[in-house]
């Protein structure tokens, strides 16, 4: 039996003889172990492994799996390459459209991109394109500084360009910049770099020695990190055009803004923001207090409220520091979860429990602090706006989760602290900045891109968006137009 | 690097540090106030500004010596460096047209009344400053604050020592009662600030105050500082930390400025031990 059904296009070249095997499992740490520290849970393949995978590639003719990532990666020539063992060539096609295949291959969600248009999922299982660039970065990352994939910096434009924001969108863009001559300022407001990479996504997830290698190539590119600077606060937008003399901006300061329910009992001790549990914990590295000197406070029982990628990290995370019991909760069924796949999968191997269709009325507390949570049950209705069941509360179906911590991982907003500053600057109705598709706002010299144009999304656009922004901004500062 | 260029002990716990921060140092406004890390692996302690020079370059800030940040923060010294400096933060204090003012300072609150009472004096403001403080040995910047064109100083300690024996509210209370205000501010502890307000509101005195909820970033991104004022969930590092005294709920604030307390007995007790350590 073959894999492909007669209408996809055989293998180009004839040396190449795919593999039947099947996919291969990605290895990965006991959960019981891995739910006790803040180690990688998974492991990564094997060089033996990753050519195996590779060669389940039937190396297509129409490679369909290419549409399927936002940046377009060519996927069939970065797996030809390391079919042939050529990882060097292989990490080149890679860094062509992304910065920090490292990053992606771990966080991307794959099943919904370049994997879900992958041939070989029609009948079986795709191709694991993720884990695949994910062996070639850190293939990379392992090589000494001389024999790394560093991209060639163009000749000295004499241009100064200033990135706000040292998140993907961000240090994509600065990279970008450096390709085409011009010096490149990276404004941070905290203390290090990587945004979301670094305070967000947890180092069970993605080790943060990975984003710091990746800013530590990009200083080697010549792109100056100035951490400490709140732009809006420090400089202002027109003060870095003027004042400090750069000759374009770009913005990618994220959606920072964390969003609450409004219920009673918000703010109760014991209740976070996804946000700031996660900062703690990931930034301030609260897990290894006292040896770090920011406390968190770790929870018996803890709900979290939501069911994305932000829910799932705050869920393992409260696990990880101790928790007896963590519950989801979440007013769709698992089936809206907008979480990655995988990390429902992680999540449910470490225990979490999951309570779906249910929507919280009211923190309860003493003294102070959280007791619990009155739910609401809900079913699901009609489909709303965004085409999902839209979740309806039952009638007098509330009921009580005994808790002493609430976690609310709602998502995020438009940060103001920036725009305020800058009222030429053209913001959606709420509050994200007004992009066209090359990045460029309504102010001339400033483009913006990632989180801060489309609302919270994934690291693969925002970093889509900071690359094709300096695209325009070389050629708004080479031609002065855009 | 953020390098330390003068220090000063004002009394047994609270000691003023200057640090070379010139982007900041041309940005501050009375009120506001920064965020620092001593070293890596250091926590983020907001801090208010009490002086700065635009043309040298250097802030400064006074800091109480309470738990292991502002301990270590009190053990450096001239030649060394901050690895951390963040600002200026918050929302800068309102000190134009305030007519006839009170400035309360109390315990090392009055570090950040001393720029805003200057400010208020600079804006043309009537200003009548009260300084309290436990005794004597804690009341700090007395000759700074007499060196104002302030209307009046006032000074209460708990057990006489300096001044009037008296809590801050007491003249207050008789400064309200003459008509002789036309707006209030308390900065110190959250007792106080709420005893302030408190003995405002009968008279009509708008009153602002200070707050102090823990934070971490500063910058709106965790939500850690939430206070509730008017019933309304505000972030105290970028709406605040100035709020009107009479809807702040002090309880609540007061309530989560505790949530760490065990947490931070910890820290600094290990502090301690390293500390003998290495004596
Ligand atoms: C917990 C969590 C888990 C996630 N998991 C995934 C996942 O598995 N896969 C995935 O694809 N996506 C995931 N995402 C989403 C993804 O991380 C974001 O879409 C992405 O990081 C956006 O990148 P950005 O560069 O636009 O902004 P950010 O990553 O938010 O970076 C913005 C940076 O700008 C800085 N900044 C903000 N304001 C200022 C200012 N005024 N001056 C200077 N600097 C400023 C911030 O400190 C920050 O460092 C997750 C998000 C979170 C929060
Ligand atoms: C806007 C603002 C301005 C301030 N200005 C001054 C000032 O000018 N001078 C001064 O002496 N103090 C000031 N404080 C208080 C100062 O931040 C705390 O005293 C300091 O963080 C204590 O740190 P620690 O590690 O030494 O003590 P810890 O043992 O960690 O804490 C002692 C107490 O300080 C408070 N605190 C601890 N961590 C934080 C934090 N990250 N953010 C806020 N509060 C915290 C808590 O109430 C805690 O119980 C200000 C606080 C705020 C929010
Ligand atoms: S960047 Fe993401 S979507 Fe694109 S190929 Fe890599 S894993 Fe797939
Ligand atoms: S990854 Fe899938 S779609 Fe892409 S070339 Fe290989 S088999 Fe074809
Ligand atoms: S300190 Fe984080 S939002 Fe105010």
């Amino acid at each position: 039996m073959s894999h492909v059904d007669d209408t996809s296009a055989p293998a180009e070249t004839p040396r190449h003889r795919p593999s039947r095997a099947p996919r291969t499992p990605m290895p990965e740490r006991d959960a019981a172990e891995r739910a006790r520290d803040f180690d990688e849970v998974t492991l990564g393949y094997t060089e033996e492994m990753a050519r195996g995978e590779a060669e389940r590639c039937l190396q297509c003719k129409n490679p369909t799996c290419i549409e399927g990532c936002p940046v377009n990666i060519d996927i069939k020539s970065f797996i030809g390459r390391m079919i042939e063992g050529d990882y060097r060539a292989g990490v080149a096609v890679l860094k062509e459209r992304n910065a920090l295949p490292a990053v992606c291959g771990r966080v991307c969600p794959q099943e919904e991109q370049c994997e879900a248009a992958c041939v070989l999922g029609k009948k079986g299982e795709p191709v694991a394109i993720g884990r695949l660039e994910r062996w070639l970065g850190d293939f990379d990352l392992a090589c000494e500084l001389e024999q790394r994939c560093v991209p060639e910096v163009g000749a000295d434009s004499g241009k100064y360009v200033a990135v706000v924001g040292s998140g993907p969108a961000g240090l994509a863009c600065a990279g970008e910049l450096r390709r085409f001559g011009h010096a490149v300022t990276v404004f941070e407001s905290l203390h290090a770099t990587g945004g979301v990479l670094t305070y967000g996504i947890p180092e069970f997830r993605l080790p943060k020695q990975i984003v710091q290698a990746e800013v530590g190539l990009l200083e080697e590119m010549g792109v100056e990190i100035r951490c400490d600077v709140v732009v809006g606060a420090t400089y202002t937008l027109d003060e870095l055009m003027s004042a400090e003399g750069y000759d374009a901006v770009f913005i990618g300061n994220g959606a920072g803004l964390p969003m609450f329910m409004g219920i009673p009992g918000e703010n109760l001790n014991g209740v976070y923001s996804a946000n700031e549990f996660l900062t703690r914990v990931n930034l301030m590295r609260a897990y290894e207090f006292p040896k770090a000197d920011t406390p968190v406070w770790r929870g018996r029982k803890v709900a979290v409220v939501g069911g994305g990628n932000v829910a799932m990290d705050s869920a393992r995370t409260a696990k990880r520091l101790g928790a007896e019991e963590v519950f989801l909760v979440y007013r769709r069924t698992e089936e809206e979860m907008p979480a990655r796949r995988e990390e429902v999968h992680h999540a449910r191997e470490e225990g979490i429990e999951f309570k779906m269709l249910c929507s919280p009325a009211e923190i309860t507390g003493h003294d102070g602090w959280v007791t619990g949570m009155v739910a609401n049950r809900m079913e699901l209705g009609e489909p709303d706006a965004s085409g999902r069941r839209a979740p309806v509360c039952v009638l007098d179906s509330d009921f009580v989760i005994d808790c002493d911590t609430v976690i609310m991982a709602l998502g995020t907003r438009a940060n103001p602290l920036l725009t305020k500053t800058a009222p030429d600057l053209e913001l959606t109705k709420r509050g994200y900045i007004v992009a066209d598709e090359d990045g460029a706002t309504s102010k001339p010299g400033v483009f913006a891109g990632g989180d801060i144009v489309t609302g919270s999304a994934t690291v693969i656009l925002a970093m889509g968006a900071g690359k094709g922004a300096a695209r325009a901004i070389d050629e708004w500062l080479t031609s002065g137009s855009r | 690097m953020f390098p330390i260029v003068h220090t000063r002990q004002l009394s047994d716990a609270v000691f003023e540090m200057g640090v070379l921060a010139p982007a900041i140092a041309a940005k501050v406004k009375a009120g506001q106030f920064l965020i620092l890390r001593v070293a890596e692996g250091g926590e983020r302690i907001p801090l208010t500004f009490s002086d700065w020079s635009a043309e040298d370059d250097w802030i400064r800030f006074i800091f109480m010596r309470v738990g292991k940040t502002t301990h270590q923060l009190s053990h450096m010294g001239v030649g060394d460096s901050l690895a951390d400096v963040v600002g200026p933060l918050g929302v800068p204090t309102h000190t134009e047209g305030v007519g006839r003012v009170a400035v309360v300072g109390g315990g090392v609150g009055a570090a950040v009344a001393y720029p805003v009472a200057r400010a208020m004096c600079e804006a043309g403001a009537e200003v009548t400053v009260i300084l309290g403080a436990r005794n004597k040995d804690l009341l700090i910047l007395e000759d700074e604050f007499r060196a104002l064109p302030l209307k009046d100083l006032v000074i209460t300690t708990d057990d006489g020592s300096a001044g009037r024996k008296d809590l801050v509210t007491a003249p207050l209370k008789e400064l309200c009662e003459a008509g002789a205000l036309d707006h209030a501010m308390a900065i110190g502890p959250a007792i106080m600030m709420k005893f302030c307000a408190a003995t405002t509101r009968d008279f009509g005195v708008p009153t602002t105050v200070s707050l102090n909820p823990i934070m971490v970033d500063g910058t709106g991104m965790c939500g850690a500082c939430r206070v509730s004022v008017g019933g309304e969930t505000k972030f105290g590092c970028v709406d605040g930390p100035d709020f009107d005294g009479h809807a702040v709920d002090f309880e609540e604030l007061m309530s989560r400025q505790r949530v760490y307390v065990e947490e931070e007995r910890l820290s600094d007790a290990e502090y301690h031990l390293e500390c003998s350590c290495h004596t």
